[in-house]
């Protein structure tokens, strides 16, 4: 067999492993090698920011101290610059204040990077969710990978999510852009960073606003009429 | 450390200030006689010579809280309330001053109590009551800017759904939705009508730089140093959290600062004027999230107060104050523990001692979370006594998912925690950093805060205490089972970081000493009931009336101010944290100092966000 | 003395581990080993606190943990009615819900429309529960209660994480297994192990029969 039949044969995924093999031949293929080699690399040196919002912060130092050590999953080192980690936790309430440097933290951050929404707050807003100042969940502004409910989740919940994000990066495939955009050509686009205007305005929902305004514009009388309505409830 | 008798009056504090002020200020003054109300209502032409008397003349130094109500449809006014205490213990005085709704002017405290700045800025952000005269009148909690005063009556969040809870559309014919299903953005947001963002310039940071000086501003002077403008936070790892502060600096010098707060602002007034008395309780865990036995317990203590009114009430039973003091001290223990453990990581002892810290902190949740079921948010207090008795055995069981098993007997595991545990990892703080010289040189002498300033700044718990104010909720207004117990004050002369630290050292000796007479109660109570009403009943009667109750929280005094008009809800629902008004002071404490010292300072406050923006 | 403060700071640390090897010895090796040291590793016995392995040694919950709830049903093997809801779709749990995260829909007779204690629906938006365990706690039946599963996370939220009813139920037996000395409490305080219902139909019964 010449050498250029072997790595064909190396690459072809179509060449059936023989019965009673496959325990004993765990890579088919090159690029599933790489893969394996890679997530695994990546998965398990996963760098979180330390970044606390709220109660659910606390759990999170609770998770990083000695009784339950994320260190056993390479997450260890927390980082205080967004630039140095791979993982945002957010933990705890997200107001509308506040989102705009979460958003600014999100863009900051080297690519591969994830996002894990930690309890209630994060994932939808919670307790607090009818709040005038809360925001209904982190995912409404930058994408998010893991969520872990509960409030706050115990460390074991938490630890079980990270378990949950390795799974996610196990399934993670070089060759395809979908899964691994960072290596894409150029620098993805950031997140539009939200305004503090009379509330909280994500500007790339400006078209709706703007809808809005002209049809209040249109017909004064109906959103007149409407407003009485409200008053009256 | 001294001892601190409370003083017994007996002539009610009301009368006896009415007579005195009538006096003076013939028609100014009024008593409050509305039922269930207490205190006097003061002409607001007249409020600062009145408040600037009741300080100097009836001695009410201390400016526990300071709240504005909004009486739509009961008067249609809105009502700063000022409740005040004496420094030397005894009952308060609560004056008040009332405004229309569409003025909404008042003039500011703030030259007579500098305690009420940040106070004042919160009724002007979420009330819309103007402050004459106040030094810097800004939002606090939500950003400049921003539409309406959120607190009054008829603003409507977005996701409003009905005055009060229960809501209608969950039973019996529960239709399942997500709010940002009936919102056009998809959103929890609401806009002016006809808003676009055509033109339009956002004001919230500007705000803060116009007055700070923003940019370099080279000056002359004969050090030669630039003066800069810095914004420390709100992510940043020591800050505790959320909070962001603006320091103006003079080379490395501290010469203004200017903290920004409500980045975690998650709007428990409004909440809880929608949650019935009972629904709020679970929210209260989530203010100070350390110590959220310490708050169930405020909370109680201020709703009890106003159910005290009502005919057919029951105070909690013996054994439920027990158990309520032992979760209350295990709780201080457990946050001076922590906050030591926090300051210490400011100072650049990173993680080390606040491991330590944390491994105690897990035996006590472990007791936490057998008794209570939650780790953090215990949610242990109902009106009346506990939610659950002590259990006899902390005991798990193993199923498909949790296997590891442990068995205490619940008595002797406190005995052990008491007696063994918390006294030796207090020594081993104590040991560890009390004379350790990295942490006197950094702290002795740094932070100062005069005892007079402190008095004014309305600080509260150990940064209080520290400052050489024998002052403790416990002993001088006190509640539960306190006056049978044993302990004292612990209080230090100096008023800096290091004093601070001490406080908090004593205080947790000091705790240790009440929980072991509390344990010989347990034991006495045994078998005791643990509620003094009927069980069930979720929506209790609580009269009209208004109460301000507090307790000594770890971090200080922790009020609850509650409103209520004899309904489910309450009316209006305001904690005063101590965590934000200890903040009053930071900037007095940081001037001068260099900008290292500044996290120090804030970790010496041991504030808490939860509790700071609520 | 400059340096003294990092030597004894040193020296607290040193202790702690010269401890562990201490205790170790103390306990003969034994509490690393068998399943039955895992009270000692997790008590107050050590000097410190022992690492949970995590996925490997589970914490098993105490009884009263709390986290999202759940409904009681009847076992699948129940005699006469296996898998019955023991919620009567009072709604006082949905009523004393802090965050309002439960919505029940009550169950009506198709034909006579007169309402039965059943829920047709049952949802809880498990985004927004703060697992205060209120509902629980005020259930007259029994038949709410906080469940002891906490592995939840998930890669999506918009379709899971509001639990119907399905989702919800469990089997009676199920919450014996987790929390055994309350569900017993509660069994005495109903009078029986049945649901409180078919107590008051079997008493009634009785009464009928004497007469
Ligand atoms: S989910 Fe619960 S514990 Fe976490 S931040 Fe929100 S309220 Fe706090
Ligand atoms: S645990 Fe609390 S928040 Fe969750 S469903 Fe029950 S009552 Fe509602």
């Amino acid at each position: 067999m010449t050498n250029d039949d072997f790595l064909r044969e190396l690459h072809d995924p179509d060449i059936p492993v023989p019965e009673g093999m496959t325990s004993a031949i765990a890579v088919t293929s090159f690029g599933k090698l790489l893969n394996a080699i890679y997530n695994w690399g990546r998965r398990n040196s996963i760098w979180p920011m330390s970044f606390g919002l709220a109660c659910c912060a606390i759990e999170m130092i609770a998770t990083a101290s000695s009784r339950f050590d994320q260190a056993r999953f390479g997450m260890e080192v927390l980082r205080a610059s967004p630039r140095q980690a791979d993982l945002m936790i957010v933990s705890g309430t997200v107001t509308k204040k506040m989102v705009v440097p979460i958003v600014r933290l999100y863009n900051q951050m080297a690519e591969p990077k994830y996002v894990l929404a930690m309890g209630a707050c994060a994932i939808g807003g919670g307790p607090f969710k009818e709040g005038y100042n809360v925001v209904s969940g982190i995912d409404k502004y930058v994408p998010v990978d893991v969520y872990v409910p509960g409030c706050p989740p115990t460390p074991q919940a938490l630890l079980h999510g990270f378990m949950i994000l390795q799974k996610k990066i196990d399934g993670q495939s070089l060759g395809n852009p979908n899964s691994t955009p960072w290596y894409g050509r150029g620098p993805s686009d950031p997140v539009p960073v939200p305004i503090l205007g009379p509330d909280i305005i994500d500007p790339r929902q400006a078209h709706i606003l703007r809808r809005q305004a002209e049809a209040t514009q249109a017909a004064p009388d109906v959103a007149e009429a409407g407003d009485d309505a409200e008053a009256q409830v | 450390m001294t001892e601190q008798v409370p003083t017994v009056e007996t002539a009610s504090a009301t009368d006896s200030a009415l007579s005195l002020l009538e006096e003076k200020f013939k028609n100014a003054v009024r008593r409050d006689d509305r039922e269930g109300y207490d205190g006097l209502i003061v002409d607001p032409a007249k409020l600062v010579e009145v408040a600037a008397a009741v300080r100097d003349e009836l001695g009410y130094d201390y400016l526990a809280s300071a709240q504005a109500v909004d009486y739509l449809g009961a008067g249609d006014h809105l009502e700063m309330v000022y409740n005040l205490y004496r420094t030397t213990g005894g009952p308060g005085l609560a004056l008040r001053a009332q405004t229309p709704r569409d003025t909404a002017t008042l003039p500011s405290l703030v030259s007579v109590w500098p305690g009420a700045d940040f106070q004042e800025r919160e009724a002007w952000d979420l009330m819309g009551i103007r402050f004459e005269g106040h030094p810097n009148l800004q939002r606090i909690l939500m950003w400049e800017g921003f539409h309406g005063h959120p607190l009054r009556k008829d603003w409507k969040e977005a996701y409003y759904e009905q005055d009060q809870k229960p809501f209608d559309s969950r039973w019996p014919d529960g239709n399942v939705w997500r709010s940002e299903e009936h919102n056009a953005y998809g959103k929890n947001v609401v806009y002016p009508e006809g808003f676009t963002l055509d033109g339009y310039e956002p004001v919230a940071e500007d705000a803060f730089y116009d007055e700070a000086n923003l940019g370099v501003d080279i000056r002359p002077s004969d050090l030669d140093t630039d003066r800069i403008v810095v914004s420390l936070g709100p992510q940043h790892p020591s800050t505790h959290g959320v909070f962001r502060m603006i320091v103006t600096l003079n080379g490395e010098t501290i010469e203004r600062l200017q903290p920004v707060m409500g980045y975690l602002h998650r709007n428990h007034d409004k909440i809880g004027e929608r949650n019935t008395f009972l629904q709020n309780m679970p929210f209260t865990d989530r203010l100070d999230y350390f110590c959220s036995l310490s708050n169930n317990f405020g909370y109680a203590v201020a709703v009890e107060k106003l159910m005290a009114l009502g005919k057919r009430w029951e105070p909690p039973t013996y054994r439920a104050e027990v158990i309520r003091v032992l979760m209350a001290e295990l709780t201080r223990i457990l946050n001076h523990l922590v906050a030591i453990g926090f300051m210490l990581n400011d100072m650049g002892a990173y993680f080390t001692p606040l491991m330590y810290a944390i491994v105690e902190r897990e035996l006590i949740l472990d007791f936490f979370e057998a008794v209570t079921g939650s780790r953090m948010m215990c949610n242990y207090f109902r009106f009346g006594g506990v939610a659950m008795d002590l259990p006899a055995q902390m005991h798990s069981t193993a199923n498909l998912l949790n296997e590891r098993v442990r068995e205490f007997d619940t008595m002797q595991y406190l005995r052990e925690l008491i007696n063994e545990r918390l006294p030796r990892a207090i020594d081993q703080t104590d040991d560890l950093l009390t004379t350790n010289e990295i942490l006197t040189n950094r702290s002795i002498g740094v932070g100062v805060l005069t005892r007079e300033q402190a008095i004014a700044h309305s600080a509260a718990g150990p940064v209080l205490r520290a400052s050489g104010v024998p002052y403790d909720v416990r002993r001088a207004d006190p509640y539960s089972i306190y006056p049978d117990l044993e302990f004292d004050v612990a209080v230090r002369d100096h008023g800096d970081i290091y004093d601070r630290y001490l406080v908090r050292v004593d205080e947790m000796r000091e705790s240790v000493r009440i929980l072991k007479q509390v344990l010989r109660l347990l034991g006495e109570t045994e078998g005791q009931p643990f509620f003094s009403g009927r069980g069930g009943i979720y929506s209790p009667r609580v009269p009209a009336g208004e109460a301000y109750g507090r307790v000594e929280n770890p971090k200080g005094e922790l009020g609850f101010f509650v409103v209520s008009d004899g309904g489910q809800n309450p009316w209006r629902y305001h904690v005063r944290a101590p965590s934000f008004i200890n903040l009053t002071a930071l900037e007095t404490m940081c001037k001068g100092h260099k900008v290292a010292d500044v996290v120090t300072i804030l970790g010496s406050i041991d504030i808490v966000l939860g509790e700071l923006d609520r | 003395m400059y340096g003294s403060g990092i030597l004894r700071g040193l020296g607290v640390t040193l202790k702690h581990f010269v401890n562990t090897y201490l205790d170790d010895i103390r306990w003969g090796f034994r509490r690393h080993i068998p399943d039955e040291a895992f009270p000692i590793r997790q008590g107050l016995d050590t000097r410190g606190v022992f690492t949970v392995e995590y996925p490997d040694e589970k914490l098993a919950m105490w009884e009263r943990f709390r986290f999202i709830p759940f409904l009681v049903i009847e076992n699948h093997d129940h005699p006469e009615r296996p898998g019955h809801d023991w919620c009567t779709s009072c709604g006082i749990c949905a009523k004393v819900c802090p965050p309002q995260c439960i919505w029940i829909v009550r169950g009506n007779d198709p034909e006579t429309g007169r309402p039965v204690p059943e829920p047709q629906a049952f949802y809880i938006d498990i985004d927004i529960c703060m697992n205060c365990g209120l509902c629980a706690e005020f259930c007259p039946f029994d038949a709410i209660k906080m469940d002891h599963d906490y592995e939840l996370a998930s890669y999506d939220r918009t379709s899971a994480h509001i639990f119907d009813k399905q989702r919800l139920s469990k089997e009676f037996r199920y919450w014996q297994s987790i929390a055994p000395t309350r569900a017993e409490e509660e069994a005495e305080a109903r009078g029986g192990w049945e649901h409180k219902d078919v107590l008051k139909q079997k008493a009634k019964e009785a009464k009928a029969k004497e007469n």
